[in-house]
């Protein structure tokens, strides 16, 4: 066991989804085909253009910042970030420094508490291009090999930048941070947050320092290019490794920033922190200051919707849920409604059938299993969301109903559910016209088993010689003779007694 | 009286009454500038934005037309900033303030020269050559808004917009013997004006009356949602204002722009022209504004600061100069800044990137805009008592070309009594009121921010008593 503990912090830049680019009317949404489409006199720094502020954006970027528990600022200014690259059109990116949108703030991850430090606006910038898109281009259009291009698209993408204190001890409580970041972000939607296409950008501070010691290690290693939570937690895993081996040989890993290699698990050195940046920050004199009302604030305020955190213990309580299947629920929003919705129907019905309230609990269990299992597959599969799947709450109610009333059994149930899911039709008309409904006829079941003991008697001496295991072949095989449909606990009872 | 005599006013109504038509009067101002703009140059283009269909009617500027200062963008025209890195540079949309002229059917007619980026006080630091005085070839017109303002003074065009960051309007008209107007900041839209110092920057008319003036202001001022910096307050109607005299108006004298280093002749004017307001009912009041010494020395590193930023978009990447030496990205940014811009505003650059580099921040900018603050306020404790401040607008008439260009201090002494206004953001005017040695004089009128009516209320009066607005160079 190692004696060193990870000291990590995260900063992450969230693509905000707006209509509109920050400080200017071209369109928010830059993954378009063809590069300097969504481009005005304003993002691509025209000479005497001047920024506006999208309100769109500031109220965006103040939703986070309540949900994340931030103070508010009471006036927040922006400020100039001085460096020249081609991807940069005015040779500055408007930012925030001092006097950030997003003060303080704090965050519960599993049972710790986590230091939001702050959370400020600013503008994305382009992106350089080494290819030209588009294969179809004619020679003449084609990439020049000795050329690079700049896409501007992205210039002036709003941007909210979460920096967290140094808080998290371990890679995997930082993952579990930023996925729910991600969800609140999408609750609020404030962002589309999908990490490969870059909505969400990962970079990590990361150190070592003796188990017991309270003060900051006195180096930092900045981890970037992770495209995935996953990526994020490999990275970090291997940095920890890679210190904690320097610092047991009795040497100080150096300051740098380290880009993470996805296929082999590992960071590369890119550069030492030696050629510190002037970034030159001073106030932005295009865009004054501007005063955020307390009655803004409690309008935005009052317009959260309930968050996945507050959503998660909510359904513990009121469902009954196991904490282990909740996270999976209320991950997504929409996804959570249509468990809402499925459980209303199964309640309304079983109210309306008297059913005990255990019973009710125990449809409840089933239900999210059947959610989080085969259908949250089937989703993530084809990329929908549980409304565009076609299955009506109504639909997914009366399946989970023939299931738990044993009309049906679990393996037909998956066949219903696929059936459902391909055709949105209904549960029972389905289990009717592939005759998938139980058999729970003693007589007719008891035939297939004399048939089933009859051709398989070298089985059924190894039971009797003691070898109990072996009855699950022979129910696997009565459940097959029945295509699934006999009553596997009838099948069970049957065997039983025939064979002992 | 001839077409170039004429006000705007005048001239609109010709059109308006059939006297004159819209060719007549191109072809009228595109000879005079053909004769007489070769000794001047005043102007770096001639090419006209017409709107598709003129109405005389439509306002009292329709089918006048006008000179844009070369840092004002108009869509499909060169917009250069006198500067060899935007050489080649076509604006691909219409700033607001000229927007506005357009909307009033006013005539873009040509865009005069000026300071590389407005940074001088002689039109000498224009990558395209220098302007000459109408009044004195030998002299500068002043600057930056020289071409405008020797444009105007001869008679070239009827007006034209320049701009004002530290003086650049009202020290040319002082200089060229017209009317030149700075608005208070935020009054009218910087959008289309190519930055040097965001904070201060200004878009004002130059004009042959005062009368023009208020016309022309009258039309460009607004709150503009295109910039943020802009105040939502309305625009009184100043044509309304002119004359109601200044009997009983409180005209503050700070001592402090009286002190040496002030031409005596100058001086002289300056005096007089306070004199005759008194006597025609103004009420005199001696102030002070002790903190206008720091004027200059916050002005110089608050600028230079804001340049260094505002003028990184000009790094041979997108647009402009790009230098045919550079074979690595650090050579496209160094060789083509580098070969792009004038010495003085590298000067600039330089002294904004350290003024404003890690360790320097605190020393300088932020003592700046300390210096800035206390500035306002001394300003603002005396508005309290007055109701306009009337000072010189520039120290000295118009010097020769090449006499202070040895030596940049001096010619930055050259905004002494003007940057005060900038740094504030307080609307002034200047207005002919006398000569010294045979060159015009012109008198600087301040009045508290959006109170510009103030201003033309009390300039309008003065000249309507006397006549130095009616005195012409020799080139008219």
């Amino acid at each position: 066991m190692s004696n060193y503990e990870p000291v990590i912090g995260l900063e992450i830049h969230i693509q905000l989804k707006t209509k509109s680019k920050l400080f200017c009317a071209s369109p928010n949404s830059f993954n378009v085909e063809s590069p300097n489409t969504n481009i005005c006199e304003i993002c691509t720094g025209q000479p005497g253009t001047l920024p506006r502020l999208n309100a769109e954006a500031l109220r965006k970027a103040i939703m986070v910042g309540l949900a994340l528990n931030c103070e508010t600022a009471k006036i927040t200014k922006f400020d100039r970030k001085n460096y020249f690259y081609p991807d940069l059109p005015k040779g500055y990116q408007i930012s925030q420094f001092d006097m950030p949108i997003n003060g303080k703030g704090k965050v519960m991850v599993g049972n710790r508490e986590i230091g939001i430090t702050r959370a400020h606006l600013e503008e994305d910038a382009g992106k350089l291009l080494h290819e030209l898109p588009g294969s179809d281009l004619k020679s003449s259009q084609r990439s020049d090999p000795r050329m690079t291009y700049v896409d501007f698209n992205r210039a002036g993408v709003p941007l909210l930048e979460v920096v967290t204190e140094p808080d998290f001890k371990s890679p995997e409580e930082a993952g579990l941070f930023l996925r729910q970041l991600r969800s609140i972000v999408r609750y609020l939607d404030a962002s589309m947050a999908d990490m490969e296409k870059g909505h969400l950008r990962v970079d990590a501070n990361v150190s070592v320092r003796k188990i017991g010691e309270t003060k900051l290690p006195d180096y930092k290693v900045e981890v970037k290019n992770m495209n995935s939570f996953k990526a994020v937690e490999a990275a970090l895993s291997y940095e920890i490794e890679r210190q904690t081996e320097l610092l047991e040989k009795g040497e100080k890993p150096i300051d740098e920033t380290r880009g993470f290699v996805d296929h082999t698990k590992t960071t590369v050195s890119q550069r030492t922190k030696e050629a510190a940046h002037d970034y030159r920050y001073f106030p932005e004199p295009d865009l004054p200051p501007i005063a955020i009302t307390d009655d803004f604030i409690q309008e935005l305020r009052i317009a959260l919707p309930e968050l996945p955190q507050a959503k998660a213990k909510r359904f513990i309580k009121e469902y009954d849920l196991p904490e282990s299947d909740v996270w999976q629920i209320v991950d997504d929003k929409s996804f959570a409604n249509y468990f809402e919705n499925v459980a209303s129907e199964l309640g309304a019905w079983f109210e309306a059938d008297n059913i005990s309230v255990e019973k009710y609990k125990k449809s409840l269990k089933s239900l999210a299993n059947w959610l989080t299992g085969d259908f949250l597959a089937m989703l993530n599969r084809d990329g929908k969301t549980a409304n565009e799947s076609g299955l009506s709450p109504e639909n997914f109610a009366e399946l989970i109903k023939l299931i738990e009333q044993g009309v049906i059994s679990n393996t037909a149930g998956k066949s219903v559910l696929t059936e459902m899911y391909a055709t949105g039709g209904d549960p029972s008309d389905i289990v009717d016209r592939q005759n998938l409904g139980q058999v729970s006829d003693e007589g007719l079941i008891e035939g297939v088993i004399d048939k089933v003991l009859a051709a398989n008697q070298e089985v059924v001496e190894k039971y009797k010689a003691g070898k109990t295991g072996v009855l699950g072949a022979l129910v696997g095989e009565v459940m097959k003779q029945t295509d699934g449909r006999a009553n596997p606990q009838l099948v069970n009872e049957i065997l039983k007694t025939k064979l002992d | 009286m001839k077409l170039h005599e004429l006000s705007i006013k005048e001239l609109n109504n010709r059109l308006r009454n059939g006297e004159t038509n819209q060719e007549e009067v191109l072809t009228y101002f595109s000879k005079r500038i053909d004769e007489l703009d070769p000794k001047i140059h005043a102007f770096l283009e001639k090419d006209a934005v017409i709107p598709a269909k003129v109405d005389f009617e439509s306002s009292p500027l329709a089918g006048v037309p006008f000179a844009v200062k070369d840092i004002l963008a108009v869509a499909g025209q060169k917009a250069r900033a006198s500067s060899k890195i935007l050489e080649n540079y076509i604006a691909p949309y219409t700033g607001t303030a000229i927007s506005k002229l357009l909307n009033a059917d006013g005539i873009v007619f040509g865009r005069t020269n000026c300071d590389e980026f407005a940074m001088g006080a002689s039109t000498e630091n224009s990558a395209y050559g220098p302007t000459f005085n109408p009044w004195d070839l030998e002299r500068v017109p002043g600057g930056s808004s020289g071409g405008s303002a020797a444009a105007v003074a001869a008679g070239l065009v009827p007006f034209a917009l320049g701009t004002d960051t530290g003086g650049s309007i009202r020290q040319p008209a002082s200089l060229c013997g017209v009317v030149g107007v700075k608005p208070t900041y935020g009054r009218v839209s910087r959008y289309g004006l190519l930055s040097l110092a965001s904070s201060f920057d200004t878009i004002g008319s130059l004009t042959k009356t005062v009368e023009d003036a208020a016309q022309v202001m009258q039309i460009i001022s607004g709150y503009d949602p295109m910039d943020s910096t802009t105040v939502n307050v309305p625009v009184p109607d100043y044509l309304g204002y002119l004359d109601k005299g200044v009997n009983g108006l409180r005209i503050g004298i700070p001592k402090e722009y009286f002190a040496s280093g002030i031409s005596t002749e100058t001086e002289r004017a300056v005096l007089a022209a306070i004199k005759q307001l008194e006597h025609m009912g103004a009420e005199l009041v001696q102030v002070s504004l002790p903190n206008s010494v720091y004027g200059i020395a916050s002005y110089y590193i608050i600028l230079p600061v804001e340049v260094s930023a505002n003028l990184s978009r000009y790094d041979g990447i997108k647009y402009g100069h790009r230098s045919a030496k550079a074979s690595s990205l650090a050579e496209i940014y160094s060789l083509s800044r580098g070969e792009g811009f004038g010495p003085e505003v590298k000067r600039r650059i330089m002294l904004g990137t350290y003024a404003s580099s890690s360790g320097y921040y605190e020393a300088y900018y932020k003592q700046a805009l300390q210096a800035q603050v206390a500035i306002r306020s001394d300003f603002k404790k005396v508005f309290e008592q007055v109701d306009v401040l009337v000072t010189p607008t520039s120290p000295m008439p118009a010097f020769k070309l090449g006499e202070k260009s040895d030596d940049p201090l001096q010619l930055y002494l050259a905004d002494v009594f003007t940057v005060g206004a900038n740094i504030a953001g307080l609307p002034g005017i200047s207005v002919p009121c006398g000569q010294d040695a045979g060159l015009p004089v012109g008198l600087q009128i301040m009045a508290p921010w959006f109170k510009e009516e103030l201003m033309f209320q009390a300039a309008y009066t003065y000249e309507q008593a006397t006549d130095w607005h009616e005195f012409r160079p020799p080139v008219w």
